[in-house]
């Protein structure tokens, strides 16, 4: 099968993210690129845990006198449901119906940035507290953490708006469906991320 | 095709390296500048040993004397043997699968030049203010307060060139699980392929550990971050965690290949197929693994507690058990051979003891009781010399030997080969020996001079003129290829006469396309099995078609500049200089464009036609 091929309905392949040689490649080159970000994460998480409340002294606040329950669970069902419309958006692609792809892939870029939103008055909220990047230990790890996760997120929003412009005017082919498909697993990385960081660092911030 | 043959003009080639996406040049440009920066490493080495020779030595001052000893390692590590290992994978690994180019040319070419930039910038510190001077692993505690911006080019510098590594890693992942040729299973691939995985799948799990250190010791050097500052709730200890837990496996991505290239090396001078083949496969996934579980045992002094050390202490030592199964494979591999000896496999017999020696004071160090008498002192120094110039470099060197006519249709002089061994083997064991009892008798790492009549000058003296016998190998090495290369003459597919693998049985250097079919691999040693066979070459597993290549691109290029740029706006953005912020944005842009262009551009490649390589045969007929 050719990249450059012109497809219907009824001939697009069943796997399209896999159909083509280059396709093959850029799956499984972007799983294990994924196995490198964990690690990364896994390094930044490492960080957060030896110097989670590590304060100058006693006047700076600590995780359970920051964190709050109502703003982060907002946030995190925003991304959530992002992952589950950029499945959708996976979903009409292997159907070969690019405007309902372009749509979902909205709702996701739309969720994203909401919780991208979220995030910033979050931490302006914690600077307005005293608690900065360059305040403690404790602010350096929990801004390297969560901002690293931010940074991706907004990479990704970019990413995907990108490939949706670009490919607007032409539809679905063998080249960029695996360019669609890819950054769909990169959106649910990020998701798996955040998952982790809501449960270490405000959940388990939360109950101190 | 035309092109192959026509005469190109100086400026042709220079474009044609810069925009190149095939895996042969890459490999080429991969040898030059790891060669270049091989020399500059051994400069330095050469250094070091000038101002120790005798005591009270002042050739160097102490402040200066530490940069060349942290550019010394840094150098070494980073810039000369990693790239240089990088050269012999893209060489050999895709010919040895059978493959037309790697999974992501593109990516290759990139990889190649955010090493580079991140080399040149990271040297940039000699002119610039001062070269780094904390040490190759440069401790938080130290870097904190280090007053030039020595350590801030070893920061952005090997950030750079570590993204590069990074994705040259996953590249080969990838093109060693998709781009096999029909009938190369896993367990019928070479061992030098064999090892290139592993080293990339460690590449992939190490290198961001150290990516994650490099950041946060860029945010407390320069944006105010309080990672490392104790004042402020920090803990240094956590930058020695990560150093090593990428550290350790790197030294693991170094020695695996070069265990992977004695390997073939053996099997095709010993003109016998490698013995235990399995057990070597197992070895070396097994040695990959255990990598990951030994990184404190740098650390046996940092106060971990007992139980820590201890686990990390037997972890350690269970790494001895593959790696003596290697050992044994090779001698085995040699038993009943017919042996041929030459050039390369005078390393690779000479490497044997040479590495076991490096094993046996490895296992000494891995006692962590006993550590606490070697620690920081030049037994490690003995130590880490023996497994890296007894192991890596002699691999590097019967390389460069063994794949010169491969990768430049020539032959290295085999008798300037020889002389080039004996005095690199003598002055390596003459300057590392020694050290095992000066450490032994007391003498520290790093210290830039030291009082006479402690009973380590004559030992100091001996270790200074073995160095200079390995800088005279590395040149007459050097005039081995300039003689080589003028004399020109051409070589066929098979020069050493007894290739087993598939790199052998097409033209040397091979067509930028490789295979013209691909070949149909029946068997461990597939080209060895067809020519017991009686037949010239391999049996193709195609009939002839046309073939994808990829289109070359100058973007690699610029992506890496960009952030070459940047990392100089980032660096002195710290002194309020009012144009390191513009300088910073400019370096971002520029790549950050880069991105985008190649993003939105599609890139389909191109065909060769299956017409223009019948032609091309019948072209070599007349």
């Amino acid at each position: 099968m050719q990249a450059e091929e012109k497809f219907t309905e009824m001939t697009w392949p069943a796997s399209p993210e896999k159909a083509t040689l280059e396709a093959k490649n850029k799956f499984l080159g972007f799983w294990f690129f994924l196995g490198g970000e964990t690690v990364l994460f896994g390094s930044l998480f490492a960080t957060y845990l030896a110097l989670k409340d590590k304060v100058p002294d006693s006047s700076h606040p600590l995780a359970k006198d920051l964190f709050e329950m109502p703003l982060t669970f907002l946030a995190t069902m925003f991304l959530l449901v992002s992952s589950l419309t950029s499945v959708y958006a996976m979903y009409h692609m292997k159907n070969y119906s690019f405007q309902r792809m372009q749509a979902w892939l909205l709702i996701t870029v739309f969720l994203g940035a909401c919780f991208l939103g979220l995030e910033v008055y979050e931490f302006r909220n914690y600077v307005h507290e005293g608690h900065t990047f360059t305040s403690s230990a404790f602010g350096s790890a929990f801004y390297a953490l969560v901002g690293f996760h931010g940074g991706h997120v907004a990479f990704g929003l970019l990413w995907i708006l990108s490939l949706m412009l670009r490919n607007a005017g032409r539809g679905l082919n063998l080249y960029n469906a695996p360019k669609f498909y890819v950054a769909s697993l990169y959106w649910h990385f990020i998701d798996v991320v955040w998952v982790f960081i809501f449960t270490v660092v405000y959940l388990m911030g939360m109950v101190g | 095709m035309s092109t192959i043959a026509q005469k190109k003009g100086f400026g042709a080639t220079v474009w044609d390296y810069l925009t190149t996406v095939d895996h042969k040049k890459i490999a080429i440009l991969y040898l030059m500048a790891g060669g270049i920066f091989f020399l500059a490493g051994g400069l330095e080495a050469l250094f070091i040993r000038i101002q120790l020779a005798v005591p009270n030595n002042d050739f160097v001052s102490a402040g200066l004397y530490n940069q060349i000893l942290t550019m010394h390692g840094t150098t070494m590590i980073f810039l000369a043997a990693m790239p240089l290992i990088f050269a012999f994978m893209n060489a050999a690994v895709p010919l040895q699968i059978g493959a037309r180019d790697v999974a992501f040319p593109f990516v290759n070419a990139l990889g190649f030049w955010l090493f580079f930039f991140g080399g040149i910038f990271l040297n940039c510190s000699w002119f610039l203010g001062g070269a780094p001077d904390a040490g190759w692993t440069s401790y938080a505690s130290l870097t904190l307060n280090a007053k030039s911006h020595g350590v801030d080019f070893y920061i952005l510098g090997l950030q750079i060139s570590g993204i590069g590594t990074l994705i040259g890693g996953i590249n080969f992942l990838v093109t060693i699980v998709n781009m096999r040729a029909p009938g190369m299973t896993y367990m019928r691939m070479p061992l030098f392929t064999w090892s290139s995985f592993v080293t990339s799948a460690l590449i992939l799990f190490a290198f961001p550990a150290l990516t994650v250190g490099l950041f946060l010791l860029m945010f407390d050097r320069m944006f105010g971050g309080n990672f490392f500052d104790v004042s402020a709730g920090g803990n240094t200890i956590i930058w020695e965690h990560l150093f090593w837990i990428f550290g350790h496996p790197e030294v693991y991505i170094l020695i695996l290949p070069a265990f992977g290239l004695f390997s073939e090396i053996f099997a095709t001078f010993s003109r016998k197929r490698l013995f235990g083949y399995s057990s070597m496969v197992f070895a070396t996934v097994l040695i990959g693994f255990l990598g990951f579980m030994v990184w404190a045992h740098h650390m046996f002094t940092v106060g971990m507690g007992p139980i820590a050390n201890a686990i990390f202490a037997v972890a350690t030592m269970a790494i001895a058990v593959p790696t003596g199964i290697k050992i044994f494979n090779w001698l085995f591999t040699m038993w009943g051979g017919s042996i041929k000896f030459t050039t390369p496999m005078h390393y690779a017999v000479a490497f044997i003891p040479s590495f076991v020696a490096g094993g046996v004071t490895g296992i000494m160090n891995a006692v962590a009781a006993a550590d606490y008498q070697y620690h920081d002192s030049y037994f490690v120094v003995a130590h880490f010399h023996y497994v890296i110039v007894g192991g890596v470099v002699l691999a590097l060197l019967a390389g460069t030997h063994y794949y010169w006519p491969k990768m430049f249709g020539t032959m290295l002089s085999e008798v300037l080969g020889k002389i080039t061994f004996w005095l690199f083997l003598i002055g390596f064991h003459l300057t590392f020996f020694i050290q095992h009892f000066l450490g032994l008798m007391g003498m520290p790492r790093r210290v830039f001079t030291y009082l006479p009549n402690q009973g380590w000058d004559t030992g100091n003296m001996v270790s200074s003129i073995g160095a200079f016998f390995m800088g005279i190998a590395v040149i007459i090495m050097l005039i081995n290829v300039v003689v080589t290369q003028v004399k020109g003459v051409k070589v066929g597919n098979d020069p050493w006469g007894d290739g087993r693998s598939l790199e052998w049985s097409i033209p040397s250097p091979p067509p930028f396309y490789n295979f013209k079919q691909l070949p149909l691999v029946r068997g461990l040693d597939p080209f060895w099995i067809e020519k017991m066979e009686g037949k010239k070459g391999m049996t193709p597993a195609e009939p002839l078609g046309d073939i994808h290549m990829p289109n070359a691109s100058f973007l690699p290029v610029t992506i890496s500049f960009g952030l070459f740029v940047a990392a100089f706006g980032i660096l002195f953005h710290v002194d309020d200089k009012p144009w390191a912020l513009p300088v910073m944005i400019i370096g971002l842009g520029i790549t950050l464009v880069s991105m985008l262009i190649r993003s939105v551009k599609d890139d389909h490649g191109f065909h060769i036609h299956k017409e223009d390589l019948e032609n091309e045969d019948k072209g070599v007929k007349a």
